[in-house]
């Protein structure tokens, strides 16, 4: 597991108060690990701010599972 | 048309003495005081740096880790003292109309707590609007009451009241009129404060409001006190369960005391001090007794407001003799904030918890820390100094007065039939 995808993963199990075995790429932050609108919202956020990135709202929008996150890190992360 | 009668069926404290309502009336009865050196930060540049904090207290062992992140201290405290009084009311919703059982809850200022910290985590940046989603919902006062609604599934009034010390009181008394008017079957109410933090103690010291009483935390609140230097902060949340009587009989519940009056009034003399003359206390008081029916001498005893400020205490005390006239030296008085220290927008329902259990037990409280006469207080006052005394307690009055000049009393009289 790259370095990038451990952060991602750590970020969710803290925020959505999940167990890290439930966070595999194709969990849905709101159909399978139980986040709102808001919590999706504050993921994001918690992700530009651990990866000193800008995730425009156009791009945030297509996030919205755990591989999604770490493919969109993967790539814009410098 | 005739006014419904409405009682108390459940009680619920979190405090800085107790964290459950036996562990508060135990505090109360034994002259605990609560106030010590501040844990919650680093106090050791302000002007104040003790408080009466709840101690022990860890929401995690009370609500879901990732729901007690999301809520500020002053819903958490909520949350679990309603917790405590809904079973303390043994009320089974599934089998009652919640669309008649209301929320209604006070809180002086809300969420500071969240405000200070999303505040100063954006002036630390560079100007990029880094503001959490759960900043406004975790904030705002009226949260409170929804996070109850949401938990108990309660569809009926919901809403907050503020007046600053004396917005619990004011939840009360709202919820009082809407369960008479039958507009409701219960109401759960009462109020919740956390403002011991960095912008609460420094917002508060900066009043000179404080007590500086650093040397000697345990003995700083003391109400009637001649050397009194400013009020403690207190923190913490009281819930009080009132429902229309006939509705409580119908499930067979406790009933604790009823509910017969409630006043209101405003001093409309300066923004923080209040009248010299007590004109708004005065006023609340009369109120108060016109709503319940009552004369002077069917009170018993009255738990003041008596913070430990210069102004405030003799004003109140004048007051009190103004109204009450012969009778005022007849009944109890404590300020039990000489134990808990100010709860500010809580203090009216914790404060009314103890009137309650007063009438239920026929014990009055202490007022702490009596260590000199002021000759500004009439002497003849019986203010229950240092002991807790027992007497017969029929009726008993809860007085809160709030920055702003809001002040509003509350009378409970023992049930009978």
């Amino acid at each position: 597991m790259s370095d990038i995808a451990s952060r991602v993963k750590a970020i969710i199990v803290e925020k959505l108060g999940v167990d890290e075995s439930e966070v595999n790429p194709e969990a849905s932050f709101t159909n399978d690990l139980g986040a709102d609108s808001l919590d999706t919202v504050e993921l994001i956020m918690e992700f530009e701010k651990e990866f000193n990135v800008a995730i425009p709202d156009d791009q945030a929008e297509t996030i919205g599972t755990v591989g999604q996150a770490i493919a969109y890190l993967e790539k814009n992360v410098k | 048309m005739e006014l419904k009668r409405v009682v108390v069926t459940g009680l619920g404290a979190l405090t800085p003495i107790g964290n459950t309502v036996p562990e508060y009336w135990n505090g109360l009865l034994n002259g605990v005081s609560g106030a010590a050196p501040i844990t919650r930060f680093d106090a050791s540049k302000f002007k104040t740096n003790f408080a009466c904090e709840v101690k022990n207290f860890k929401p995690e062992d009370f609500l879901d880790r990732k729901e007690a992140r999301k809520l500020d201290p002053f819903v958490q405290f909520a949350l679990v003292s309603t917790e405590e009084a809904v079973i303390d009311s043994g009320m089974d919703f599934d089998n009652l109309d919640t669309n008649r059982i209301g929320v209604i809850w006070g809180s002086g200022i809300g969420g500071l707590k969240t405000f200070q910290d999303e505040v100063t985590s954006f002036a630390k940046g560079d100007g990029t609007p880094r503001f959490n989603p759960f900043f406004i919902p975790k904030m705002i006062l009226d949260i409170a009451p929804g996070h109850i609604s949401i938990k108990y599934g309660l569809r009926g009034p919901n809403f907050s009241t503020v007046a600053a010390c004396a917005s619990s009181t004011n939840a009360l008394i709202d919820a009082f009129n809407y369960i008479r008017l039958g507009m409701a079957d219960a109401i759960i109410s009462g109020g919740s404060e956390s403002i011991i933090h960095e912008a609460g103690m420094g917002g508060f010291n900066a009043m000179h409001a404080l007590s500086t009483r650093n040397d000697d935390p345990a003995t700083a609140s003391r109400p009637f006190d001649l050397d009194r230097d400013g009020f403690v902060t207190g923190e913490g949340s009281g819930t009080i369960i009132l429902e229309e009587l006939e509705h409580a009989l119908a499930r067979g519940a406790k009933i604790y005391a009823e509910l017969i009056g409630g006043g209101m009034s405003a001093d409309a003399h300066h923004i923080t001090a209040p009248h010299p003359d007590g004109l708004g206390a005065k006023l609340v008081m009369k109120n108060a007794l016109k709503d319940a029916g009552l004369t002077t001498a069917d009170i018993d005893y009255i738990n003041v407001h008596g913070t430990s400020t210069g102004l405030g205490d003799k004003s109140e005390s004048k007051a009190i003799v103004n109204v009450f006239g012969e009778d005022a030296y007849r009944l109890n008085i404590s300020s039990t904030k000489s134990m808990t220290g100010h709860l500010l927008g809580a203090a009216g329902a914790v404060e009314s918890i103890a009137a309650i259990l007063a009438v239920k037990n026929d014990i009055v409280p202490p007022t702490i820390n009596h260590f000199t006469d002021d000759p500004e207080i009439d002497p003849r006052l019986n203010l229950t100094f240092n002991v807790a005394q027992k007497r017969l307690v029929r009726v008993a009055q809860s007085n809160t007065f709030g920055f702003g000049g809001h002040n509003a009393s509350v009378i409970f009289r023992k049930y009978e039939g």
